[in-house]
């Protein structure tokens, strides 16, 4: 029980009313700014680093991490309140958050969204306590072989995320990697199919095409038919979960702790997978999946909770190895250095107070966040009360602003249109977002993965079988195809018997 | 005609900038990777020391993307009238040329350069448990085709890449090459014991070797690092002709008012002996140059053997990989 000790220490730190106020403003900043659609969390941070500069490296680090959270939070709200998703792990809240908001339920989504981070948190701040040292052990098992296993496992979730047919499914998934070829290529620096358009060498920022599809098509959409708005204004339902959404999504949160907080710890930001799985282990859990999709309370918990959990232990390999990652943590580490403090394997030894005072200041800031978002989910659903032609064009704005923000360059702005008018296409062919959005984040890690396993094999494919993991891996992603696709074609074939 | 509204508009931002002592509102640095990369640590540390001394605040505008080329491109079409200027390094104005065909500027005619910031030694680094107990050993293991010795880089055109490409170069050898996205995902499987070795700026791995979950075998310096006074130079170790070091620079669109470059360049070179911004460049592992390598025109030279020493090697590791 050494670890108690140690978190004891941790908490003297972070208490101290000068963290305390460092960790408060970090979330709170956060939050504003990772509210406004399409700044994440990288983009949010590296806004605010500048203010950090001036505090101690502990003080630093504590508010980057608040930042950090609060960004990451903002970003479920726009994903529930206008169907913004501004990164990765966001789109799947999207999914029913945004369709509960559309039933008026949008302040009982973001209590559960807040509420279930909130428990996912503090959890996931335990087991980096407890078990973080020897958790990244784990990590290091984890070659490319092994990654490029576990991606194809993903991509076997994308399936089961899709509402209505698995054909659908299967060809936004494909569109989703095809998409994500797009740019330099990895070994040899060529650009590939980027039409020659420069901006296009480093492939699509993921932002960009998240909010064109889901973001702007939805705008569109509701132009379309300006009186059936994609927001009710007429009534508002109540602003915090009831008793009997809790007790539905507690089942959900408890096992999306568990799937975030195991995903995060992985390298090459296995954390984006988690609310994926989530959401896939609900919907095949739940009694009755087809509620999935309409706006079911466990798809925004799950989630949610397993998004909060893998943002937080991907802290274990940047706070025990000294190795960032994902963009965030590399983020990390640059302040980090910025502070004269070069994370590297010794941070735990070395560090003890920064470490541990870190780590209890996770726990301080989810409660924080609890704090700031309860009583500010009337102010964001009171928002949407606001008139819809007033409404859009600020959404717009905002966007603009938030793309252009990410990485300086107008080009963005205009593909973010452009992918706008894509989306709306799709919406008209009964096509899917979700799926090809995380077949884009997979594609490009996979194709990674695969080249490196195979260079690293000199070509051969039997790496992929030879390593124990990895054919582990690959076995279960085909079993969780073959369960997924089973009662569909079953379906399919009664149907067909039924005409 | 295009070219003479540019001088217009150009004599006109002059006149303007005139009436007011330079600099008269915030200045804004590029910096063409992403926020929290050595470049970017460094133009920060450099931009904290110029707000203070010229009143003025020095903004850093990170413009990542495609090695560094799209912010170095926008840099270098910006307008030159000092309020924007940006941090290269060895890669956007030494090695792009050889490596992007379609390059939009030119590294030694399009920028007048105000001075070299500091100098970011390279270390040739291998997993804890490679069997070689010097760099002469690990030389033969490359050399050694039986051996399949593994190279990972941070990605074509990173400082990593180049490095690791002049290394294998200048011994002749070929490794097995497993390119990744950035340093940290290839460090995870250099610690994960995936792949041998790799050649990276110091910054990035003085706290692995220093932990010892990586060994390094040489750093390509005239002297040994402060930061680890351990590891012998690569003319200690016996291979002199591997010297190469990751630079950062500031550099302004060429046309830059010369009393402004002067002013700039005078700024760079208080700073580089200001005890702070030494103490905290130095912990970082970079090498501050001495007084007659601060000047704009010894970057200039910087810049043009930069560009004749990348041009050979990176060419024919390129026309290899395809």
């Amino acid at each position: 029980m050494e670890f108690l000790a140690n978190l004891g220490m941790g908490f003297a730190v972070a208490l101290s009313p000068m963290n305390l106020f460092l960790c408060f403003t970090g979330c709170l900043v956060g939050t504003l700014i990772g509210v406004l659609p399409g700044v994440g969390p990288i983009a949010t941070i590296a806004m605010l680093m500048p203010l950090t500069l001036k505090v101690d490296p502990t003080g630093a680090l504590i508010m980057l991490a608040g930042i950090y959270y609060g960004a990451q939070y903002g970003g479920s709200t726009t994903a529930i309140l206008v169907n913004i998703p501004g990164e990765v792990t966001s789109v799947v809240t999207a999914i029913d958050g945004h369709e509960m908001a559309k039933k008026g339920q949008a302040g009982t989504a973001l209590g559960i969204a807040a509420l279930g981070s909130f428990f996912a948190g503090s959890v996931a701040t335990l087991v980096i306590a407890a078990i973080g040292a020897p958790m990244t052990r784990l990590a290091l098992l984890f070659g490319p072989a092994e990654y490029f296993a576990l991606m194809v496992f993903g991509l076997g979730l994308a399936i089961v995320l899709a509402r209505g047919s698995v054909l659908k499914a299967v060809i936004m998934v494909v569109f989703g990697l095809l998409l994500s070829t797009v740019g330099t290529d990895l070994e040899t620096g060529q650009e590939r199919m980027t039409l020659g358009i420069g901006e296009l060498s480093d492939g699509v920022d993921f932002a960009v095409l998240a909010m064109g599809v889901f973001g702007i098509a939805e705008i569109l959409r509701n132009l379309e038919t300006p009186e059936a708005r994609s927001v009710a204004v007429a009534q508002i339902g109540r602003l915090l979960p009831s008793r009997a959404d809790m007790r539905r999504s507690f089942g959900p949160i408890l096992r999306a702790t568990g799937i975030g907080s195991i995903l995060g710890i992985l390298p090459g930001n296995g954390a984006v997978l988690a609310p994926f799985a989530s959401y896939a282990l609900e919907k095949k859990l739940a009694d009755d999946p087809s509620r999935f999709g309409k706006g079911a309370i466990e798809g925004v918990a799950g989630p949610e909770a397993a998004n909060n959990a893998g943002a937080q232990t991907s802290f274990i390999p940047l706070l025990t190895l000294g190795i960032p990652p994902n963009a965030v943590m590399a983020l990390m580490v640059g302040a980090m250095t910025i502070h004269g403090l070069i994370p590297g394997p010794q941070v735990m030894t070395k560090h003890p107070t920064l470490f541990w005072g870190m780590i209890a200041s996770m726990w301080i800031g989810n409660l924080m966040l609890l704090i700031i978002n309860l009583p500010l989910i009337g102010l964001w659903v009171r928002l949407l009360k606001v008139p819809y032609r007033l409404m859009f064009t600020t959404i717009l704005l905002f966007c603009a602003i938030g793309i252009y923000s990410i990485n300086n360059n107008p080009y963005d702005v205009f593909f973010t249109a452009f992918f706008g008018l894509v989306g709306y296409g799709l919406i008209k062919l009964g096509l899917e977002p979700a799926p090809m959005l995380l077949g884009f984040v997979l594609g490009r890690l996979m194709e990674e993965k695969m080249r490196q396993a195979l260079a690293l094999s000199e070509g051969s494919f039997m790496t992929f079988v030879e390593r124990p993991v990895a054919a582990v891996l690959l076995l279960l992603a085909a079993a969780v195809m073959v369960i997924a696709v089973l009662p569909a074609v079953r379906k399919g074939r009664e149907e067909a018997f039924q005409e | 005609m295009k070219r003479i509204l540019f001088g217009v508009v150009a004599a006109l931002s002059f006149a303007a900038a005139h009436a007011q002592p330079y600099p008269s509102r915030p200045v804004t640095i590029i910096v063409p990777f992403a926020a929290g990369g050595p470049t970017d640590i460094i133009a920060r540390i450099t931009g904290e020391y110029y707000s203070k001394a010229l009143g003025q605040q020095f903004v850093i505008e990170n413009v990542a993307g495609a090695g560094g080329t799209t912010g170095t491109t926008r840099a270098a079409q910006a307008k030159p009238d000092g309020y924007t200027i940006m941090m290269g390094h060895m890669g956007t104005h030494g090695a792009a040329p050889a490596l992007y065909a379609n390059l939009k500027y030119d590294p030694a005619k399009d920028f007048a350069p105000i001075g070299l910031v500091a100098g970011t030694p390279i270390l040739i680094v291998a997993r804890k448990d490679f069997p070689a107990a010097n760099l002469q050993e690990f030389i033969a293991k490359v050399k050694d085709p039986a051996a399949k010795v593994k190279q990972g880089h941070a990605g074509v055109g990173s400082v990593s890449f180049t490095t690791c490409t002049l290394l294998t170069s200048q011994l002749g050898a070929k490794s097995i090459v497993a390119a990744y996205r950035g340093t940290g995902p290839a460090l995870n499987d250099l610690v994960g014991g995936q792949i041998d070795y790799m050649c990276d700026q110091i910054v990035n791995l003085v706290e692995q070797v220093k932990g010892g979950s990586i060994r390094a075998y040489a750093i390509a310096t005239p002297e040994r690092s402060p930061a680890l006074p351990n590891v012998p130079t690569t003319k200690e170790a016996g291979l002199p002709e591997y010297q190469v070091s990751a630079w950062n620079a500031l550099f302004a669109p060429q046309n830059l008012p010369k009393e402004i470059q002067a002013k700039l360049n005078e700024v760079l070179f208080k700073a580089l002996d200001d005890e702070n911004t030494r103490k905290r460049l130095l912990e970082l592992g970079s090498v501050i140059p001495d007084a007659a390598g601060r000047s704009p025109a010894a970057l200039a030279t910087l810049v043009k053997n930069e560009m004749a020493r990348w041009a050979p090697i990176l060419k024919s590791a390129q026309t290899t990989a395809q």
